[in-house]
C-alpha cells in the first residue's frame, strides 16, 4: 500500500539542504529586475506622473506607464477591473502606477521611490460604515432565506443580539510574490509562484496580445500560498512577461515584503450582526445574520468569498428559520482576496459567537447549546441554502473529543481556578467545524493529469495541482504508486506546467488532492488497463489473474518486476502514456437563488482550547489544544496532521495577535513582520493533541475515500478566540462584547468592561 | 584598497573593497549564487535568511545564528559563515537536525526551513535545548511549529557529526590586528584608533550589530557612507565585575548582557530573553540600543531604573552621564559630534527590579510599553523608587510623579492606587500600531499594581510566560 502511509514530504531533503528551488532561485541569464512605483493616495485623479528622476536613477533601463503596455492592461482574475498600472485614477494606497526596469533588484527599488506624482484627491471610502453610507458595493445584497425568520423571531422564547468586527488577515507566506519570464523564439516561458498557473498563462497572453499557446507557465513549488497566490501573482508575471518581450531579455520581479503586504489583498474583514431566537434549552428558533464584507477597490474573488461566508453561517448547526444577508462593499483599500477558508471562517465565527452568547444568556455550558443545535442525521438536516446534509458526523466527533480532552472535568477545574486566582483567569471552549468541499463556481471542479511510464518502469507524473507546502505532490505520487503497485521512489514528481496539463483550476478550495488525485488515478488506470490487456494476452491468462503490488506484477503464475512488464509492453507497442480527467459529480448551484448542492460533501472536526489571560495587561496564552478531525480515510496521516496543526495555529493567529491597522488616510501601518505578528514558535499550544478521527470515511466516491484537509481545520482556531472570551466572561456578569483579533489590548478592554470600567 | 577575509562554508573568501553596506544575504544569493538562504522579510524579523556564524570571542570560538539580511559584509571579517548548503557532510550525509526535520515532517513549504535548520544546527553545536527561545526568531506559516519542535528534540539526542571542524585557528590568522580601510568604511582594530578617527569623521555612521541600521539600508534605501565598523573592538566587548558594580562595554551584545544579568537582575535577564530574537540578540549591542535613542528600546528603561551611568568618549576625553540624563528629547541625546558611547556601569544594589515588556506577541515583538520598577521598601515604607518606561513618551523616561507618590509612603494598596493616578502627570502616551493611548496608560498603571502584587505573592499568580510562570 502506498496510500495511507505517513510518507514525508517529497521535497523534505531538498528543503533542509537548501537545494529546493523557488521562483526567485531559478537561474536566468542576465535578467533585468522590476519594481512598481506605488500610489500614496487612497483615491485620487492622477494629474501628472513625472518619472524623469526614475529614468535617470542609477541602473535604470526603462520605465513604463500604462500607456506603454502592448495590449491588455489588466491583472484581475474575473471582472477586468484591475489594471496592471493605474489609468487616470488610483483607488488605494499601494496601487502600482509605473513599472521600473533596472539592472538589479535594489536599483529598481531605489528608483521606484523617485516618481513625482501629482494627485487630485477624491473622497475615499475606507470603512464598512463609509461604504454602506455611500451604497458602494459590487453587487446587490445577497440573501439566503429558509423558513420564516421574522415570525419565528417574534415568537421565540428568548433572544440575543449583537455585532462583531472581525479583522482582516495577511497571508504572510514566507516566500513573497515572485515571477520571471524568458523570451523563447517569440513565445514566453514564465515561472511564477502561483496557485494558478493557467490564470497566469491567460493573463500573460492577454497582456501580450498573443494566444495562450504562446505562453508556457511552470511552477515547481511555492513558499506558502494560503490563497494569497491564487490571483495576486498576476501582476508580477504579467510585468515580467511584458518586459521580457519588450527587451528580449529575461525579466524577474519579486516584491519586497513591505510592498507585498501593501499591494496584495488579504482575508476580508467582516462585520457580522446577529439576532437569534431560542428556546429554554438554547435550541435555535430563528437566526438573522447580516454580513458586511470589506472587499476593497476591485472585485477579485470577493463575490465567491462573500458567498462562502453565507454558506458557512450555519457551520454545524441546523437553523430552522434563517435569513442571511450579505453586503459586498467596495472601498478604497487593497482588494481583498482568497485566504484559506475563503470567507467560510468569517461565517463560522458568526454562528459560534451566537452559540456562546445564547449559553451565556442561559447560564449554561456553551457545549450544551452547541449540542442541542447540531444538524440531525435524518431530520433537521437542511442547510440555509436548501442542501441536505447527508454525512453529518459532528455529534460523534464532539462526543469523542469531549472524552479524550477531559473537557468536563477541566471546565470544572477552571471554574475553581478562577475563583482562587485574582489576576490570571482561564477559559475553555469547544468549537466544531463543518466545511463544504467543492468550488462553488461549479465549472472549476475539474482536473487533469498526465502520466508516462518509461520502458524501464520509471514513472513521470504531472497534474494540474500546485505544491505550496501542503504535500499535494506527495499525495498524488502515492496515488500513482498505489495504482501501479510500485514504490513511491519510482514516481517522478514534476513541476506544474501549462504545456503538460491545460486549463487547470487554481489549487484552492482544499480541492487539490480530491481533484488531481482522481485525475491521476484515471490516467494511471488507463495505462494499467493497457498493461493488463497486454499481459493477459502475452502470458495467456485472464485479466483477473493479474496483480500489481510491492513492485511485482503477478501475471497468473508468472511474476515479474514492473520494469520488466513495462519493457515487454513497450516492445509490443503498447502506449505507456495517458491523460486522466476528473470532474466532481452531483454538484449544482444557483448562487442567485441561494439554492442547490454547492458541495459534494463536508469535512468535519472539532477542537477544545484552553487559555489563560492576565486581567492586568490582557496578555494571554494558549495552554492546551485538543483536536479531533475527520479527513476520511487519510491519504497520508503525517501530512494531514501537519495541515491540521498548521491550520489551527494560523486560525488562532488570525483571531488573536494578527492585527492589521490602517491609518485614517487608508495607509497600511502594519506592512512588515515587525508590526504584523503571526504566531511565533512559543505561541503554539504547549500541549497540542491532534488526532485523525479513526472512523472517518468519505461517504462520497472520492480518492480512496479521503477528505479534503487544507481549509477546514483553519476554523478550529475559533476555539482559541472563544476560550479567551470565556476567560474574560469570568470577570463579570455580561457577555463579553469582544471583537477580533483579541489582541492584549482588546482582551484588557473587554475585561475592564466586564468590571464596569470603560476606557 | 582594503580587504576583508572570512570563511564561507569552510572556504577562504577575500573581498577587496566590497560595498560596505551590501548585505550578506544579497551577496550570497546574487554574487555567490547560493540561493538556499532565503529572503523572507529583509528586516531581520522572520529568520528565513539565518546563517550560522562562528567567531572568536576572546579565545573562545562561539557559534551564533544571525540574520543575513541585515548583516553587512564588513561585519564578517575574521569570522566563519555557514549557510544551509554547508551543514551536511561533504559526501551529502545530512546533519542530525536536517534528518530530523525530514523525518518529523518539520518542513511543509520549505521556505523557512533553511533558516530553521541553521538555527537548529547552531543550537545543536552549543547543546542548547531551550527551543522556544532558540527558534523565536524563525517564523513558519505552515506547520504551527509542533513538528519542528519534535525534530529539534529528536536531533538533540544525536551526537555532533564527525565532519564538523574547529575553525578557531584559521580565524586567528584571518582576523588580523591592523586597522582596515575600505572604500566607504573604516574598520579599526583598537578603540583608540576608532576614537581618533570618529572625532575627525563625526558624520560617519557607526555600525555595531546593524540590527537597526540594516533596515535603514534595506527598507529606507538610505546611503550610510561613510561608515565605521566597531565589531573588531574587543575593548568594547568587555564585561568587568568591579567592587561597586558591573561595567558593560558598548559593544557587548544583548545575548551576552543577558548572560551577565541572570544572577544580578533576573527580571532584566528575563526581559532580554524576549528582546528581539536569538539572531537579533546575537548581533545587537547594548551601545547601539542606548545610543539609538528609540522611545521603545527595551534596555534603557531597565538601565535607568537601575541607575546606570554611561561613559561617553570623544577622542581621548571620557565623561560620565547618568543614562536618564542622556535622553533629551525625541531623537536627541546628550552626545556631541564625534562622541560615542564607550561603556555603561550598573551599580551594585539589592535586586528588587521587575521588568515588564508588553507587546502583541510575547516573542520577537517591539514593546507597546515596557515598564521597569525598582522600588525599595524599608520597614514597610518606600525608601527609594526608580521607575522608568519605554513606549510611554518620546524617549525612555522616569515616572517621577509616580515615584514621588510612593517614596516615604507605606507600601500598600492605598499608596499604589494614589501613585497610579500620578501616571497621567508623567506620561501622555501616543497611539500607534502597538496600542492606543488609553491602553498604554491603563496598562502602565496596572503594571505598578502587578509589581505591588508580586512583592508579596508568588510570580505564578501574575505571570503567564517566562520567569516565575506557572
Amino acid at each position: 500500500m502506498s496510500v495511507a502511509k505517513p510518507n514525508p514530504h517529497d521535497s523534505g531533503p531538498a528543503h533542509v539542504s537548501g537545494v529546493a528551488r523557488y521562483t526567485d532561485d531559478i537561474p536566468l541569464s542576465n535578467p533585468v529586475h522590476l519594481a512598481f512605483g506605488l500610489s500614496e493616495k487612497a483615491h485620487a485623479k492622477l494629474v501628472s506622473v513625472d518619472v524623469s528622476a526614475v529614468r535617470a536613477a542609477a541602473g535604470v533601463i526603462d520605465v513604463l506607464l500604462a500607456a506603454d503596455l502592448p495590449a491588455a492592461n489588466d491583472v484581475s482574475p474575473s471582472a477586468h477591473d484591475e489594471p496592471l498600472l493605474a489609468v487616470e485614477t488610483v483607488h488605494f494606497v499601494g496601487q502600482p502606477i509605473f513599472l521600473v526596469v533596472a539592472e538589479s533588484h535594489r536599483a529598481a527599488r531605489v528608483a521606484a521611490q523617485l516618481g513625482q506624482i501629482e494627485y487630485d484627491e477624491l473622497p475615499a471610502l475606507l470603512t464598512i460604515d463609509e461604504a454602506m453610507a455611500a451604497d458602494s458595493k459590487f453587487e446587490d445584497a445577497m440573501v439566503f432565506l429558509n423558513g420564516s425568520p421574522d415570525d419565528a423571531m417574534s415568537g421565540a422564547d428568548r433572544s440575543v443580539e449583537g455585532a462583531m468586527e472581525i479583522g482582516a488577515q495577511e497571508h504572510f507566506y514566507l516566500e513573497g510574490q515572485a515571477a520571471s519570464a524568458q523570451p523563447n523564439e517569440g513565445d514566453v516561458i514564465v515561472h511564477s509562484s502561483t496557485q494558478h498557473p493557467t490564470e497566469i498563462q491567460h493573463k500573460v497572453a492577454e497582456a501580450l496580445g498573443v494566444p495562450m499557446n504562446a505562453v508556457r507557465v511552470e511552477t515547481r513549488r511555492m513558499g506558502g500560498g494560503f490563497g494569497g497566490k491564487e490571483s495576486q501573482g498576476n501582476s508580477l508575471a504579467v510585468a515580467s512577461a511584458v518586459i521580457a518581450m519588450r527587451l528580449n531579455r529575461p525579466a524577474k520581479m519579486r516584491y519586497d515584503r513591505d510592498d507585498d503586504m501593501v499591494i496584495t489583498g488579504k482575508r476580508h474583514d467582516f462585520r457580522i450582526k446577529y439576532k437569534a431566537g431560542f428556546d429554554q434549552t438554547g435550541r435555535l428558533q430563528s437566526v438573522i445574520f447580516e454580513q458586511f464584507a470589506r472587499c476593497g477597490w476591485a472585485m477579485d474573488l470577493s463575490l465567491p468569498v462573500a458567498d462562502r461566508a453565507m454558506l458557512h453561517a450555519d457551520n454545524a448547526y441546523f437553523l430552522p428559520n434563517v435569513r442571511i444577508t450579505s453586503h459586498r462593499l467596495k472601498t478604497n483599500t487593497v482588494s481583498n482576496t482568497a485566504y484559506r477558508g475563503f470567507g467560510g471562517p468569517q461565517g463560522i465565527v458568526g454562528i459560534e459567537r451566537v452559540m456562546d452568547h445564547i449559553a451565556h444568556e442561559l447560564g449554561v455550558d456553551p457545549l450544551e447549546v452547541r449540542r442541542v443545535n447540531f444538524y440531525g442525521t435524518d431530520d433537521r438536516n437542511i442547510t440555509p441554502y436548501h442542501m441536505t446534509v447527508e454525512d453529518n458526523v459532528t455529534p460523534e466527533i464532539v462526543d469523542e473529543l469531549v472524552e479524550s480532552s477531559d473537557y468536563l472535568a477541566r471546565r470544572a477545574e477552571i471554574t475553581k481556578y478562577n475563583k482562587a486566582s485574582p489576576i490570571l483567569k482561564r477559559g475553555i471552549a469547544l468549537t466544531p467545524v463543518k466545511f463544504g468541499i467543492s468550488f462553488t463556481l461549479t465549472h472549476l471542479n475539474q482536473a487533469g493529469a498526465l502520466v508516462h511510464v518509461y520502458s524501464d518502469g520509471s514513472i513521470h507524473l504531472n497534474h494540474g495541482g500546485t505544491e505550496m507546502g501542503q504535500g499535494l505532490f506527495t499525495k498524488i505520487a502515492q496515488v500513482a504508486a498505489q495504482v501501479f503497485g510500485v514504490s513511491l521512489a519510482d514516481v517522478k514528481i514534476t513541476a506544474t506546467d501549462t504545456a503538460k496539463v491545460p486549463n487547470t483550476s487554481a489549487t484552492a478550495a482544499s480541492s487539490g488532492s480530491d481533484l488531481n488525485g482522481m485525475a491521476c488515478k484515471a490516467a494511471c488506470e488507463t495505462i494499467r488497463a493497457r498493461l493488463v490487456a497486454f499481459a493477459a494476452e502475452n502470458w495467456n491468462t485472464s485479466e483477473d489473474q493479474i496483480r500489481f503490488s510491492d513492485n511485482i506484477v503477478k501475471v497468473g503464475e508468472t511474476s515479474m518486476s514492473f520494469a520488466e512488464l513495462a519493457a515487454a509492453a513497450y516492445g509490443a507497442r503498447v502506449q505507456l502514456s495517458a491523460t486522466g480527467f476528473y470532474k466532481t459529480p452531483k454538484i449544482k448551484w444557483d448562487r442567485f437563488a441561494g439554492k442547490g448542492r454547492p458541495f459534494l460533501y463536508f469535512s468535519y472536526g472539532a477542537a477544545v482550547t484552553e487559555v489563560v489571560i492576565d486581567t492586568l495587561t490582557g496578555e494571554n496564552r494558549i495552554l492546551r489544544t485538543d483536536i479531533l478531525h475527520d479527513v476520511g480515510r487519510s491519504l497520508n496521516p503525517a501530512l494531514d496532521i501537519g495541515q491540521i496543526e498548521g491550520a489551527y495555529v494560523q486560525g488562532a493567529g488570525w483571531l488573536t495577535t494578527e492585527e492589521l491597522v490602517w491609518d485614517d488616510k487608508g495607509k497600511l501601518w502594519t506592512h512588515a513582520p515587525s508590526t504584523y505578528k503571526i504566531p511565533a514558535c512559543s505561541d503554539r499550544p504547549k500541549e497540542f493533541n491532534v488526532a485523525l478521527w479513526a472512523r472517518g470515511e468519505n461517504r462520497e466516491d472520492t480518492i480512496y475515500k479521503s477528505k479534503a484537509v487544507g481549509e477546514p481545520p483553519f476554523n478550529l482556531g475559533i476555539s482559541a478566540f472563544l476560550a479567551l472570551s470565556d476567560a474574560v466572561a469570568s470577570c463579570g456578569e455580561n457577555y463579553p462584547d469582544m471583537d477580533a483579533p483579541a489582541t492584549s489590548e482588546r482582551v484588557l478592554k473587554t475585561v475592564d468592561m466586564e468590571k464596569g470600567f470603560a476606557w | 584598497m582594503g580587504q576583508i577575509r572570512f570563511l564561507l562554508n569552510g572556504v577562504d573568501v577575500a573581498l577587496s573593497d566590497p560595498d560596505p553596506t551590501e548585505t550578506l544575504l544579497d551577496w550570497l544569493r546574487e554574487e555567490r549564487k547560493l540561493s538556499g538562504t532565503k529572503e523572507g522579510c529583509n528586516e531581520g524579523d522572520c529568520g528565513a535568511c539565518t546563517v550560522s556564524v562562528a567567531a572568536l570571542e576572546g579565545d573562545r570560538l562561539t557559534h551564533r545564528a544571525l540574520n543575513a539580511c541585515i548583516l553587512f559584509l564588513p561585519q564578517l571579517h575574521g569570522k566563519s559563515v555557514r549557510t544551509v548548503e554547508g551543514i551536511a557532510a561533504p559526501d551529502g550525509r545530512l546533519h542530525p537536525v536536517q534528518e530530523a526535520m525530514v523525518k518529523y515532517h518539520g518542513s511543509q513549504c520549505g521556505f523557512c526551513t533553511p533558516g530553521f535548520v541553521t538555527s537548529m544546527y547552531t543550537a545543536h553545536r552549543d547543546g542548547r535545548q531551550d527551543f522556544d527561545d532558540v527558534l523565536a526568531g524563525n517564523l513558519c506559516r505552515c506547520t504551527g511549529y509542533a513538528p519542528i519542535i519534535r525534530a529539534a528534540e529528536a536531533a538533540a539526542k544525536e551526537p555532533q557529526p564527525d565532519w564538523l571542524t574547529d575553525e578557531a585557528d584559521r580565524l586567528r590568522v584571518l582576523k588580523g590586528s591592523e586597522d582596515i580601510t575600505l572604500d566607504g568604511a573604516f574598520m579599526p582594530a583598537s578603540v583608540d584608533s576608532f576614537a581618533d578617527w570618529y572625532a575627525e569623521n563625526p558624520d560617519a555612521t557607526i555600525v555595531g550589530g546593524a540590527t537597526d541600521l540594516g533596515l535603514w539600508v534595506t527598507k529606507l534605501m538610505r546611503n550610510l557612507l561613510p561608515t565605521v565598523y566597531v565589531g573588531r573592538l574587543e575593548e568594547l566587548q568587555q564585561i568587568e565585575v568591579l567592587p561597586e558594580g558591573i561595567r558593560i562595554g558598548a559593544g557587548v551584545t544583548i545575548a551576552r548582557l543577558r548572560g551577565a544579568m541572570i544572577d544580578r537582575h533576573a527580571d532584566f535577564a528575563e526581559m532580554l530573553r524576549r528582546y528581539g530574537s536569538v539572531q537579533v540578540r546575537n548581533s545587537a549591542t547594548i551601545g547601539g540600543n542606548i545610543a539609538n535613542g528609540s522611545p521603545i528600546g527595551d534596555s534603557p528603561p531597565a538601565l535607568i531604573a537601575l541607575g546606570a551611568v554611561l561613559t561617553l568618549r570623544l577622542g581621548e576625553v571620557q565623561r560620565e552621564v547618568p543614562l536618564e540624563d542622556f535622553y533629551i528629547s525625541y531623537g536627541k541625546q546628550d552626545r556631541q559630534a564625534g562622541e560615542f558611547v564607550e561603556s555603561l556601569f550598573i551599580p551594585n544594589q539589592p535586586d528588587v527590579l521587575a521588568c515588564y515588556k508588553i507587546s502583541k506577541r510575547f516573542d520577537q515583538d517591539i514593546s507597546a510599553l515596557n515598564g521597569c520598577f525598582n522600588v525599595f521598601v524599608e520597614d514597610g515604607r518606600v525608601s527609594a523608587a526608580r521607575i522608568a518606561f519605554g513606549g510611554m513618551a518620546a524617549m525612555p523616561q522616569r515616572a517621577s510623579a509616580v515615584e514621588g507618590a510612593l517614596v516615604g509612603q507605606e507600601w500598600n494598596d492605598g499608596t499604589v492606587e494614589i501613585a497610579c493616578a500620578a501616571f497621567t502627570q508623567d506620561y501622555t502616551p501616543i497611539a500607534d500600531v502597538r496600542g492606543t493611548e488609553a491602553y498604554r496608560l491603563r496598562t502602565a498603571q496596572n503594571l505598578l499594581r502587578r509589581y505591588f502584587h508580586e512583592s508579596t505573592n508568588p510570580l505564578a499568580e501574575t505571570r503567564i510566560v517566562g520567569r516565575g510562570a506557572a
